[in-house]
């Protein structure tokens, strides 16, 4: 919110510079986002009387006019036709400057001299009014410099008002804040008018049919108005709180809504059929024309202000055409009023009309106040536009609301605290801040609150108060007390790490992208229709339908990374993720958030390098870095098995991650389709793998195995299989003989080409014998490679190779 | 004739000068076996000793040893001397670049906002805080409801939210995970909740999803000078020792009193800049004493029991912390962004 300091100024005493203030405010919550001066560039600009007008003798348009300021008098020619003698208005002397650029400079127009120019509010940059010369107050002081003497010279503070302080959505309530943090007391302003009186209740009358959500509504009729542009000091003070001038009776509501957070409405009230007020909710489907000229369409939920016979405002929110202040308007009907805070908001919601007066309703105005605002408003009014008040206020209020008392035990600030604070400090904060203590109880003081503080309910909202006041900073820092807490060891936690390590190890870089994405994201990856990932949580209100469902994978993602970062030129890519998917589950709420750790890559294994040649990454890169990461876990038994099934992979080039029978996830070359709709050229590799079953496969614990006494024996063999033979078939095999003695059987070399004949390949194991007991012999070692030789033979042709 | 005297002398001296003159080991072994191998003339010389006369045969012995052993030490030195010499040469030939670039492991990284996550739940760690999680996808209760945050609270405007469904909403903080571990378990409490949130604005200091760390801590007489102590503590650990901080009075739904963490600009030194909005001043943590409203949800009694919970958003930091001027970059993935951190 926009406030003035000169207008603050008329509550209360600044008795600081403005950083100080800004500090001050900012420390007590109420947060100084922005501040700015006006009234700067008005040199040479100052207050002059008109002493003569004459007309100019040569041009029909022009006349002569002689002005004075504090010490001597001008001749300036001038074209306006609203300037009359004696009245003071704003003369640019020569060497000024106006806003809008214009140089002022000594000159003869059509032979007569003039000393300088006599300016409208448009010229001064002041308002929209181009239609004559500003005329000023007659109590302007002459020969004062203009800014000055309009008070145009202020600051303006952009204050953050949380959610929870609608009372400082005003320049009282700020002023309030001051005065309670230098103890002052606020000077409210003063009306005269008196609310009793009889007159009113023969003119006019307000019925509220649901008191619910109108607990009050005051009214009061000013008679004979004439509706015209207001007064300088009102529209510049609007101007710089953000508000446009309408005219006198439409500004003074609003000055008086900036004034004391209270909304207030003006209606026509020859325009009341009926000549009365009735508070009623809608009719389903009812129709209305709001001022901004939109037809809205009402329901029952909706607060209408009514005449008699039909709806002229949507409570707390807009008014309506039909009963708007016009420029013959005569006789103003002022309504103050309370509305229910709930359902003003949910009105404005629906209607989509976030408007000033809805603002503060929605957060909770002052109810004790409407009737005092409506005396203000209406004085104003009778200032501003003349007419006379009528006598008496309406005051419909069926169930006056009692002031909250709440019980605060000043032990108790100082325990929450954790600091002393002595009780006659409490009290005169809460004082400070109009709060009535009653503290004749040593532990149970009774506070009073005041209407405009509908936010202090319970004993620790005071507390919050006492803090505030005293300043956050003046709390000491201390370390809660009570014995350490010794964390659970997580399971995750050790998965996770290890994810890190390995893969990051690997060449892998972690990216992040978003939960949400588009429906047509599993269609690129060519997932059929009836796959359990195309049911997708959706989203009710996205920002598009790109981002409109929950994902169920994150291989489309890590496709959309790989080809933004293609087309950036990062073509050698080794990515992953791991992050949540999230299933629907019937009959629930809440879907399955499920983790999964996905990866790509593709591209060279690394930059051209002197030393290394560059190569193209495989399958068996991916699956190499993913075999080290279930070695890293202490997960064994991990088995690969050839699958056609997975639609966006290669079917030839892919594969399950199998422990015992339950499957990890899934590994493989990217189908040339999927490729082809991301534009990717070449080769990529994708993994994803489940999170949990990780974390219930993995084994943390390590136990030492004692270094074997006797040295292990190695054998090469070397044999010749079908080419179509999966290798892991093989070493199967081999250890399905349980030989005792064979501890490990290792693939290093597989050759295709001559001499081994077309449709075969040369596969050489390296097998690693160990006895615990002894050193082995040859001869056991040769007997026990025949053995394996001869098994091989038998089951698949397999020849020794020569 | 020459004498055995004589002839001693002569190998002697003959034996040194061909020493000096050999440059290599091999030159050095073939004088070696010349005078001192099996058929050396030393050991010629040696073996006629026991034929000589019992008076010669002291001296000439004794003349002899001597000359042995002079020559086996010279020739000693005369390898050492030459391989030195080998060693040397050998050095000069095998110098290599050492400019040349090393055979590295390609590292991948962590991603920017994992790294400044972890450095925060390390911190918390070490004041004791456990890391607990919740669901990204929350029933508007715990993100709304049971954190004071009724139907038509003006602070559910605050928060642009993205529905499921009337009842079920991508979360808007992670503060539902403080309602949900106090459901579960008694004080005392000590969690810190990391996670994902959502909200619906997209600008570049908005995502509509980022992270958030949530921290809670609940035990009997803990006080808002706790408070400070613990989110002090964590801001210097953070961000340095000398980093100036305040607390400042705000407003959030669930906590009462509320606290808005501050800490001096560290790109302007609290002059005001471009970063801080001219202020001075960060805003990194917002914090408060738990609102006894929210104790009523989980059955907890505010007579018994007080506590302080705190959030703040990790890209916040992340930004700050790198340097990083759009919010938007965490989430595009360019590998040329991934690989500077």
């Amino acid at each position: 919110m926009k406030v003035s300091l000169n207008w603050l100024k008329d509550y209360v005493e600044i008795p600081m510079g403005i950083e100080e203030l800004v500090y001050l405010l900012t420390m007590s919550g109420l947060e100084v986002e922005g501040v700015s001066s006006t009234g700067e560039g008005f040199n040479r600009i100052v207050v002059a009387e008109i002493e003569s007008i004459r007309k100019h003798p040569n041009a029909d348009r022009l006349s002569l006019v002689q002005v004075k300021t504090s010490d001597r008098t001008f001749s300036i020619v001038c074209g306006a036709t609203n300037i009359r003698e004696g009245q003071r208005v704003p003369l640019a002397l020569v060497g000024a400057r106006l806003p809008n650029g214009m140089e002022i400079k000594k000159s003869k127009i059509r032979g007569e001299i003039s000393e300088g120019m006599l300016c409208s509010e448009i010229e001064l940059g002041l308002g929209q009014d181009a239609s004559g010369i500003m005329i000023l107050d007659p109590r302007t002081p002459i020969g004062v410099n203009l800014a000055e003497a309009l008070g145009l010279k202020d600051t303006i503070l952009e204050i953050s008002i949380t959610p929870n302080r609608p009372d400082c959505l005003c320049v009282i309530g700020i002023a309030r804040e001051i005065a309670a943090l230098t103890h002052q007391r606020v000077r409210y302003p003063i009306s005269t008018l008196p609310s009793e009186g009889e007159e009113i209740y023969r003119k006019t009358s307000v019925t509220l049919q649901d008191p619910e959500l109108c607990p009050r509504y005051v009214a009061r009729m000013i008679e004979g108005v004439r509706i015209g542009p207001s007064p300088f000091w009102i529209k510049d003070r609007l101007e710089k709180v953000g508000i446009r001038s309408i005219n006198n009776v439409v500004d003074v509501t609003n000055y008086v809504m900036m004034e004391y957070g209270q909304p207030l409405h003006a209606f026509d009230f020859e325009r009341l059929e009926e000549g009365r007020i009735v508070v009623r909710r809608a009719t389903p489907g009812e129709e209305f024309i709001t001022l901004d000229g939109v037809k809205r369409i009402l329901d029952e939920e909706m607060l209408m202000i009514c005449d008699g016979v039909k709806p002229v405002a949507i409570a707390g929110v807009m008014g309506g055409l039909n009963s708007e202040i016009q420029e013959d308007t005569k006789i103003v009907l002022l309504e103050s009023a309370y509305f229910n805070p709930a359902n003003n908001r949910q009105t404005s919601r629906k209607l989509g009309l976030e408007t000033e007066a809805a603002y503060r309703f929605s957060r909770g105005i002052d109810y004790g106040s409407c009737l005092k605002v409506a005396n203000r408003a209406a004085q104003l009014i009778q200032e501003l536009a003349g007419g006379r008040v009528v006598e008496g206020a309406l005051d419909a209020y069926p169930k006056p609301i009692a002031d909250r008392l709440i019980d605060l035990n000043p032990k108790k600030v100082r325990h929450f605290l954790g600091m002393e604070i002595p009780n006659e400090r409490i009290q005169l904060y809460l004082e400070n801040l109009e709060l009535q203590v009653d503290p004749s109880e040593e532990n149970r003081w009774r506070v009073t609150i005041p209407s405009f503080r509908g936010d202090l309910e319970r004993e620790v909202d005071l507390i919050e108060e006492v803090a505030r006041l005293e300043g956050y900073e003046k709390i000491p820092s201390t370390l809660p007390k009570g014995p350490p807490s010794v964390r659970e060891k997580k399971r995750n936690t050790f998965v996770e790490k290890k994810i890190y390590e390995t893969l990051i190890l690997h060449g892998y870089h972690e990216v992040i992208s978003y939960s949400f994405t588009s429906p047509s994201s599993l269609d690129s990856i060519g997932l059929p229709t009836g796959d359990p990932r195309r049911n997708m949580v959706r989203i009710l209100n996205p920002i598009s339908e790109e981002a409109s469902v929950m994902r169920t994978s994150l291989i489309p993602g890590l496709l959309e990374i790989a080809r933004y970062n293609i087309s950036r030129k990062n073509l050698n890519l080794k990515i992953f993720e791991l992050r949540k998917v999230y299933f629907p589950k019937p009959e629930a709420l809440l879907p399955d958030e499920v983790t999964y750790l996905a990866g790509l890559a593709m591209g060279m294994d690394r930059e051209p390098h002197w030393a290394f040649p560059s190569r193209v990454i495989d399958f068996y890169d991916v699956k190499g870095c993913l075999e080290a990461l279930f070695e890293n876990l202490g997960i064994r038994g991990i088995q690969f098995i050839a699958t056609e099934e997975v639609p966006y992979l290669h079917p030839g080039r892919a594969s399950i991650i199998l422990v015992g029978s339950e499957s990890l996830g899934v590994l493989g070359e990217v189908h040339p389709q999927v490729l082809r709709h991301y534009e990717i050229l070449g080769k990529a590799y994708l993994f994803e793998i489940q999170f949990d079953p990780l974390v219930a496969y993995a084994k943390e614990e390590r136990k030492f195995h004692p270094l074997p006494k006797y040295p292990s024996v190695f054998r090469d063999l070397s044999i010749v299989v079908d080419d179509q033979l999966e290798v892991e078939r093989i070493r199967e095999a081999i250890y399905s003989l349980q030989e005792p003695l064979i501890h490990e059987v290792n693939l290093f070399d597989v050759y295709r080409g001559t001499p081994i004949p077309e449709g075969k390949k040369g596969l050489s194991f390296r097998i690693r014998y160990q006895a615990p007991d002894r050193t082995l012999t040859d001869e056991e070692v040769n007997h026990s490679i025949e053995k394996v030789l001869s098994h091989l033979r038998e089951i698949f042709k397999a020849e020794l190779r020569q | 004739m020459e004498s055995l005297k004589e002839i001693l002398d002569r190998i002697y001296r003959e034996t040194l000068e061909s020493l000096s003159k050999a440059s290599t080991q091999k030159e050095v072994n073939e004088i070696r076996v010349q005078a001192l191998g099996k058929k050396g003339s030393l050991t010629q010389v040696l073996k006629q000793i026991g034929s000589l006369l019992e008076s010669e045969r002291r001296e000439i012995g004794r003349k002899a040893n001597q000359v042995k052993e002079e020559l086996e030490k010279r020739i000693e030195e005369a390898f050492r001397r030459i391989e030195e010499k080998e060693r040397e040469e050998a050095f000069l030939r095998e110098r290599i670049d050492v400019t040349l670039p090393g055979r590295a492991l390609i590292l991948g990284r962590k991603h920017p906002l994992t790294q400044v996550l972890d450095e925060i739940v390390d911190i918390f760690d070490h004041l004791g805080f456990e890391v607990v999680e919740g669901p990204e996808i929350e029933l508007d209760y715990y993100n709304f409801e049971a954190l004071n945050i009724p139907k038509g609270h003006p602070a559910r405007e605050m928060q642009a939210t993205f529905f499921i469904s009337d009842e079920v909403v991508l979360r808007t903080h992670t503060s539902p995970v403080q309602v949900r571990t106090m459901e579960k378990k008694r004080p005392p409490i000590r969690v810190i909740c990391p996670g994902a949130v959502y909200r619906c604005d997209s600008d570049p200091t908005h995502s509509p999803m980022f992270h958030q760390v949530e921290g809670l801590l609940v035990d009997r007489g803990v006080t808002f000078a706790d408070l400070k102590g613990v989110l002090t503590a964590f801001v210097h650990q953070m961000f340095g020792r000398d980093t100036k901080l305040r607390f400042r009075p705000s407003f959030f739904p669930f906590t009462e009193p509320s606290a808005e963490i501050d800490i001096e600009c560290f790109i302007c030194k609290g002059k005001g800049c471009g970063v801080c909005g001219y202020t001075g001043w960060l805003e990194i943590l917002g914090s408060g004493m738990v609102d006894p409203a929210v104790y009523q949800f989980v059955n907890y009694d505010p007579e018994e029991v007080s506590g302080f919970a705190f959030g703040m958003g990790i890209e916040r930091i992340a930004m700050l912390k790198f340097g990083i001027n759009d919010i938007r970059l965490f989430f595009t993935n360019d590998l040329r962004f991934l690989r500077q951190f």
